[in-house]
């Protein structure tokens, strides 16, 4: 145990903490742990008082983009009249999909209700009386988890009219999402809940404004909800404890792929991947690493060079990366790079909503090149024409997928050029295409991301 | 008004025509009788829950897969019926979502995750063998390809998907939206033909398994009866993957600064 002005442990569960009680899903766990007491606090307070408390703490949105969250709530109007008059809502983003991107699943599986008390709080500061949370329909479990948790809240009183006695009105909805990654993009996933195909809006205005049936909203994550009731319960001081000035606090980091231990590890924001590497019980059998994600698949990638990189967003950024949800994806020396930026070029490619033409061509015509490239039929040219075309893509359309899209191709060509080049190289020297059809690699191997 | 002199105003009009009586063509029919009492009174329920009626549609969307296995065009119509839409507009959603199918699906859907991380793990493979496993000879079933007859008990419907978030379990696959975690294509072929000769084997972390028509029922916001409920909400609380990092805590006595036992003073009200 630390003390606040000491250095924290290297793993420090918050978040995580009540995943390993028994039925820990349940009010009853929720309420003997602690639960709904943070609530009562913040309801005994002024609305104010809660923004000024979350911007005091430093908290900065969870799923990727990390805009500072009090702030974000600051920006709601308010008032009798004007735009502070229209109704306010919550909308909470659990369209969770980003590649690599496993925390918020957890969350809701097993600690449901911190987003339930998240939720409640987060309204009564924003002034909003109706709340949504957009959970992505492939996570049927926690949608079960999530609504068991709402039906228990309500029959608690801590939902529905005059919630404890204090005035304040609240429903939630859970609303299932239907395979979509782009509604994990705020405005795309308010035209969705609006029952519209889930494109992205244009902004500004932004949805402080102009958000849910044009109506002043806040979109956050879940994990930056489910904060909330430990910010309220244990003070900014006490947030600040872990992490660094700019990015205070605890961070869930999912780390997946050829590690001996993949998982769930709440450490301080700014953890590097050695440590997280040795929390894991270090690379699978041994095989050394070759290139990593710090946040997901849209984050620029990362190699054995950036072990050291604090993974908080000041440090991410500094290394060229982002970020993002610190979705840690760790990929070893078996895996070739063209192979892994091809897939991930096919889901942006698949997901694309089709609304910005540099997005929905470029990422089309992405796919194309690398898929003639890893079968056997890639072009000299080939490098310098997905970097224009990336070129292309970054910062002309609407929202952040075609940025992403790019991000595994200019990253993987920054850092592994020469395995492009001799992919292409050690084709055969005959006419392409078609002559190649039948042409096998010359050792017989197949190229994949599975090790022989 | 006056009308111009001349004007055949007393003249007998021309005769009545013969009563006619002109029948609805069955195809014309607003909605089709699949969508019966019941589900138009759960309609009705999901579009109470929002503040905006057209908010429902996506829960419409699974409500009507639902009662028919996948998004009919008469699926579509109800849908549009009751939220005063037009079909075109229902289309462009349906047409939007990958949950949403537009051919008569399998008693389950299996959806295997082919995204990076877990086809380098072997979701690839895995993908492949369940093609071969569920296809014909030299014949693999392809993506959104039903072996079986569509609905019938034991047809599944095969497809390839996006990341899963469930990254620290990969390869992962789904049935029915249920996770079945760390796969190999011996244990994804051998879960399909259990499928396929009607038994339901549990999944890793979720709810026994039923199939894709109740399951989409759930996602439309309803569960038909108390047991089912219960069920649904049991299981694990967490994956044990999920649980390494707590675990590995506990285990070497680390955690976070404690928490305060009071809750400390709330900044004061700003000025205005």
């Amino acid at each position: 145990m630390s003390a606040p002005d000491t250095t924290p442990d290297t793993l420090t569960p918050v978040l995580t903490r009540r995943w390993s009680e028994e039925r820990s899903w349940t009010l009853e766990t929720y309420e003997r742990t602690g639960g709904y007491r943070a609530l009562r606090t913040a309801l005994a307070a002024h609305p104010d008082q809660l923004i000024t408390l979350v911007k005091d703490s430093g908290l900065r949105g969870r799923g990727g983009a990390g805009f500072p969250t009090g702030m974000k709530w600051s920006f709601m109007p308010q008032g009798a009249e004007g735009p502070g008059a229209k109704p306010k809502y919550l909308v909470v983003n659990a369209d969770e999909g980003e590649p690599g991107t496993c925390k918020d699943i957890p969350t809701m599986m097993a600690d449901p209700h911190s987003l339930i008390e998240g939720c409640i709080i987060t309204s009564y500061a924003i002034r909003a009386n109706f709340c949504a949370i957009y959970v992505r329909g492939e996570a049927l479990h926690p949608i079960r988890r999530v609504r068991a948790a709402v039906a228990e809240a309500y029959a608690q009183g801590y939902l529905g009219k005059d919630v404890l006695g204090s005035g304040f009105d609240l429903d939630i909805v859970v609303h299932a999402g239907a395979g979509a990654y782009i509604c994990g993009e705020e405005t795309a996933l308010l035209d969705s809940l609006e029952g519209r195909r889930g494109q992205p809006r244009l902004k500004p205005p932004f949805p402080a404004t102009a958000g849910l049936y044009a109506s002043p909203t806040v979109v956050n994550n879940v994990e930056t909800i489910a904060s909330v009731p430990f910010i309220v319960a244990g003070g900014s001081d006490w947030f600040r404890t872990m992490g660094s000035e700019k990015s205070p606090g605890p961070k869930i980091y999912s780390v997946s792929g050829h590690v001996e231990r993949p998982g769930q590890y709440e450490a301080p924001m700014g953890t590097t991947l050695r440590t997280l590497l040795e929390l894991a019980g270090g690379m699978k059998d041994g095989i050394p690493l070759k290139f990593w994600t710090p946040g997901g698949s849209s984050t620029p990638m990362f190699t054995a060079e950036h072990l050291d990189v604090p993974l908080d967003f000041e440090g991410a950024a500094g290394a060229g990366s982002m970020l993002g949800t610190t979705a840690v994806q760790v990929f070893n020396e078996t895996v070739s790079v063209p192979w892994a930026v091809m897939k991930w070029t096919e889901f942006y490619k698949h997901e694309s909503c089709g609304k910005c033409t540099p997005c929905r061509e470029g990422t089309y015509w992405l796919v194309q090149i690398l898929e003639r490239m890893v079968h056997g039929e890639g072009t000299p040219e080939d490098v310098e024409t997905m970097l224009d075309v990336c070129d292309n893509i970054l910062g002309r359309s609407f929202c952040a997928l075609g940025d992403g899209a790019t991000s595994p191709i200019t990253s993987a060509i920054k850092y592994f050029r020469q395995e492009f080049l001799d992919l292409i190289a050690e084709q055969p020297a005959v006419a392409r295409p078609e002559q190649l059809a039948d042409v096998e690699r010359a050792d017989g191997t197949e190229l994949s991301g599975v090790s022989a | 008004m006056t009308l111009p002199e001349g004007t055949p105003e007393k003249l007998p009009g021309p005769a009545a025509p013969a009563e006619r009586t002109w029948e609805a063509r069955p195809d014309q029919h607003p909605v089709s009788p699949t969508f019966d009492e019941l589900t138009r009174r759960r309609a009705k329920e999901v579009i109470a829950r929002y503040p905006v009626a057209r908010s429902a549609l996506l829960p419409l969307l699974h409500l009507v897969q639902s009662v028919e296995g996948y998004v009919s065009q008469d699926g579509i119509r109800f849908c549009a019926e009751q939220l005063e839409l037009t079909t075109a507009e229902v289309s462009a959603v349906a047409t939007f979502y990958t949950m949403y199918k537009r051919t008569p699906c399998g008693e389950h859907l299996v959806s295997v995750c082919t995204n990076t991380l877990c086809a380098a793990l072997g979701g690839d493979a895995i993908y492949r063998s369940l093609g071969e496993a569920l296809g014909e000879p030299g014949r693999p079933l392809g993506h959104e390809e039903t072996a079986g007859e569509p609905g019938s008990p034991g047809s599944i419907t095969l497809e390839h998907a996006e990341c899963l978030a469930a990254c620290d379990l990969a390869p992962v696959l789904q049935v029915n939206y249920e996770y079945y975690d760390n796969q190999t294509p011996e244990s994804a072929v051998a879960l399909v033909e259990a499928l396929r000769r009607g038994e339901k084997p549990p999944p890793t972390r979720g709810a026994p398994l039923t199939d894709l028509r109740t399951v989409e029922l759930e996602l439309a916001g309803f569960t038909d009866d108390e047991t089912v409920a219960a069920a649904a909400v049991a299981g694990p609380s967490a994956a044990p993957e999920s649980l390494r990092g707590t675990a590995l805590a506990a285990e070497r006595g680390w955690a976070a600064p404690a928490l305060p036992d009071e809750p400390p003073a709330l900044p004061p009200l700003p000025e205005k």
